[in-house]
C-alpha cells in the first residue's frame, strides 16, 4: 500500500512541477493545487499506513493509526485551499489589468 | 507567567481581526492601531526582561508535555526578535499615518499589517517545525494582500512571482519536515535536536537539511534563489516595502540560524562550509545588482543580498563570536532596511521619479531627509561607529579566526560596494543643481519614523557596550543545543 500511495505521490509530484514551467498562468496555478495534494499524500504515507485501526493512543491499544500525520494534512489542506482560491482570484485580476495570462509577457523593467 | 509568550502573536492576531469591521473609518483604526502597537511593545519588553532576569518561558498549549503538543518557547534569541520586530512594528505605524490613504485602509490595511506581525512574532516563537510553517503561511498570507493594495498593473506582475514562488518553496517545506517525521518520528525542535544528535546525523539526514536549507534560502532571498526578490519588494507602498525588507526575509535567516544550531549542527564541514560559499556569492551578486540599476527603491532592495549573505557567513563559520555577530547584524539590519525603504518612498514621492538621473538638487528643498539619506548610507555600509560595524566586525573576526580568509575579504569588499551604491544616491538625488521641481512636499510623520530607526541604529552602535552582553548570551545558548533541548523537555 505504501509503495502505491508513494507512487501517486510522486505521480502528482511530477505532474505539478510540468504544469508549473507551462507559459499559461492559469496551468501554472493548476499546477500549485496538484503539487500541494502530492505533499498531502506523501505526509499520510511518511507516517505509516494502517488501515482499520483507531488514531488514538490508550493504555492496552496495541495497534493504532499515528494521529499526527492526519492533524498535519488537516492543516496543510486548509492553507493550500486558501492559496489557491487567492491565486485563481490574482491570475484573473492579473490578466485583467495586464490583459496577458502569459508567463513571458508578465516582464518588464518600465518604471513607475 | 507562561501565558506571555502567547501575547506577542495574540494581541496582534485579535486586534488585526477586530479592525476588520472598521475599514471605512480611518481616524479610529488608526488610534487603535497605535493602542496596539503600544501595547504589545510594552508585552515585549516586559517578556524580554522576564526571559533574560528567570530564563526562558515555554508555553505548553493545552497542557500537552513537551514533545508531543505543540509548545511555544521564548528563549533569549526569540525575545531579542520580538523585540526588534515591536519597535520596527511602532516606527511602521508613525509611518503609517500619512502614507496610509484612506483607500489603502479601506482595502483593509491594518488588518493585513497585524496579520503580518502575528505571523512574524509566532514564527520566532514556535517551538516545533510544523508550526513554523503554519506561521509562515500565516505571515505569508498577510503579505500577499499587502503587496497587491493599491492594485497597479505592475503590482499584480510581479505579485505573481512572489507569490508562486513562495508556495513552491512552502510546499517543499511541508515535503521536508513529512521526511524528517518519517526519519526521526518527530515535529518538535528540541526532539529533533535530541534524536539528530543519537545518530550523529547521517547521510539522509543531511539531505534533509540541505532541503530545508533551500526552503528558508528561497524565503531568504540566497544566492541562486532571489530572483523574486527585488521587483517584488519594489512595487507596493513604501511602507510595505520597509515591512518587507525588515522583517519577510529575516523570518529565513532566524529559521536557519535555529535548525542548523539547534538540530544540524553535527556535520559543521559538509553543510556549514557550502553555507559560507553561498554566503560570499550572495554577497557578491546582491552588489553587483545594486550597482547595475538606477531605479533608487531597486537599488535598496537588491541591498538586501548581502546584508543576508553577512548573516549566512556567521552561521556557517559557527562560532560564538560569529553568531553573536549574526545576531548583532540581524536587528541591526531589521532597524536600517527599513529606514531606507521608508526614505526611499519619500524621496520618490518627493521626486515624482524612481529614477536616479532625473532626480538631483534636493538638498535645497529637502535637507533634513538628505542628510538622514546620508547617515542611514554609512549605517548600512558599516562605518564606525555605527551599527553596522558592531556586526560586521564580529562576524569577519569570527570568519578569520576560522581561517575562512576569502569570504572575510568579500565581506569587506562588498561593504565598500554597498557604500559606493548607496551614496550614489545620495550624490544623484540631492547634489548639483535642481533639476524639476518637487512634486510632494516631504511628509514629516514618514520623516519622524525613520529618524527614530536612524536613532536606534545609532545607539546600537555607539552602546554597543550596553546591548553586546544580552546578544553574547543569546549567541552563547545557541552555540550548546543541550541547554535548549533541556529546558523543553525538562530533563
Amino acid at each position: 500500500m505504501e509503495i502505491l500511495m508513494s507512487i501517486l505521490a510522486g505521480t502528482l509530484f511530477a505532474a505539478g512541477v510540468y504544469l508549473i514551467l507551462q507559459k499559461q498562468l492559469l496551468k501554472i496555478v493548476l499546477g500549485t493545487a496538484l503539487l500541494s495534494h502530492g505533499a498531502h499524500l506523501f505526509i499520510l504515507t511518511m507516517g505509516k499506513l494502517n488501515r482499520g485501526k483507531p488514531p488514538i493512543l490508550l493504555e492496552g491499544v496495541k495497534n493504532y493509526t499515528d494521529p499526527l500525520p492526519q492533524a498535519l494534512i488537516l492543516t496543510s489542506i486548509v492553507i493550500s485551499f486558501g492559496v489557491t482560491s487567492f491565486l485563481l482570484v490574482l491570475a484573473y485580476r492579473t490578466y485583467q489589468s495586464n490583459k496577458t495570462d502569459m508567463m513571458d509577457q508578465l516582464r518588464g523593467t518600465d518604471d513607475e | 507567567m507562561s501565558n506571555l509568550v502567547f501575547l506577542p502573536i495574540f494581541i496582534p492576531l485579535f486586534f488585526g481581526a477586530l479592525l476588520v469591521f472598521f475599514n471605512k473609518k480611518q481616524k479610529v483604526t488608526v488610534n487603535i492601531s497605535f493602542l496596539v502597537v503600544l501595547l504589545s511593545l510594552g508585552v515585549s519588553i516586559f517578556l524580554s526582561y522576564h526571559v533574560f532576569s528567570y530564563g526562558p518561558l515555554i508555553l505548553e498549549t493545552g497542557d500537552w508535555k513537551a514533545p508531543y503538543g505543540i509548545i511555544l518557547v521564548a528563549d533569549k534569541l526569540s525575545v531579542i526578535m520580538i523585540l526588534a520586530v515591536n519597535v520596527i512594528t511602532l516606527t511602521a505605524a508613525i509611518f503609517a499615518l500619512s502614507s496610509v490613504t484612506e483607500k489603502m485602509v479601506q482595502h483593509y490595511f491594518y488588518p493585513l499589517f497585524f496579520l503580518l506581525i502575528a505571523g512574524v512574532s509566532g514564527a520566532f516563537l514556535t517551538g516545533d517545525l510544523f508550526n513554523l510553517f503554519v506561521f509562515f503561511e500565516v505571515l505569508l498570507m498577510a503579505s500577499y494582500g499587502l503587496i497587491i493594495i493599491g492594485g497597479s498593473k505592475h503590482q499584480f506582475r510581479e505579485s505573481v512571482k512572489y507569490i508562486l514562488l513562495n508556495l513552491f518553496s512552502s510546499i517543499l517545506f511541508v515535503t521536508t519536515v513529512a521526511f524528517l517525521y518519517s526519519v526521526t518520528g518527530t515535529v518538535n525542535m528540541a526532539q529533533l535536536g535530541e534524536r539528530v544528535g543519537q545518530v550523529e546525523q547521517q547521510g539522509i539526514l543531511t539531505g534533509i537539511g540541505i532541503l530545508l536549507f533551500i526552503v528558508f534560502a528561497t524565503k531568504g532571498a540566497l544566492f541562486p534563489l532571489y530572483f523574486w526578490l527585488p521587483k517584488s519588494y519594489i512595487v507596493p507602498s513604501p511602507i510595505v516595502s520597509g515591512l518587507f525588507g525588515a522583517l519577510l526575509t529575516k523570518v529565513g535567516v532566524y529559521s536557519m540560524l535555529r535548525v542548523f544550531t539547534l538540530i544540524f549542527s553535527h556535520k559543521l564541514e559538509l553543510t556549514h562550509t557550502f553555507f559560507i560559499w553561498i554566503a560570499a556569492i550572495t554577497m557578491i551578486i546582491g552588489v553587483i545588482g545594486a550597482l547595475s540599476t538606477s531605479n533608487v527603491k531597486l537599488i535598496i532592495a537588491y541591498n538586501i543580498m548581502p546584508a543576508i549573505g553577512f548573516m549566512l557567513l556567521g552561521i556557517g563559520t559557527f562560532s560564538a563570536e560569529s553568531l553573536a555577530g549574526t545576531i548583532y547584524y540581524l536587528v541591526h539590519d531589521m532597524a536600517i532596511k527599513s529606514a531606507l525603504f521608508f526614505l526611499a518612498g519619500l524621496l520618490v514621492w518627493h521626486a515624482g521619479t524612481s529614477n536616479l538621473k532625473k532626480m538631483g538638487g534636493y538638498i535645497k528643498t529637502a535637507p533634513f531627509m538628505g542628510w538622514m539619506f546620508f547617515i542611514a548610507s554609512l549605517i548600512l555600509a558599516g562605518i564606525p561607529p555605527f551599527s553596522g560595524f558592531i556586526g560586521k566586525y564580529l562576524l569577519l573576526r569570527g570568519a578569520m579566526d576560522e581561517e575562512h580568509y576569502i569570504a572575510a575579504g568579500i565581506g569587506l569588499l562588498s561593504s565598500l560596494l554597498i557604500l559606493f551604491s548607496v551614496i550614489r544616491i545620495f550624490i544623484g538625488a540631492f547634489w548639483g543643481e535642481l533639476k524639476e521641481e518637487p512634486k510632494q512636499a516631504v511628509k514629516t510623520s514618514g520623516l519622524a519614523a525613520s529618524a527614530v530607526l536612524i536613532a536606534i541604529s545609532i545607539l546600537l552602535g555607539v552602546g554597543a557596550e550596553w546591548f553586546y552582553p544580552y546578544v553574547q548570551a543569546a549567541a552563547d545558548s545557541l552555540i550548546d543545543p543541550q541547554i535548549y533541548i533541556d529546558y523543553v523537555l525538562k530533563e
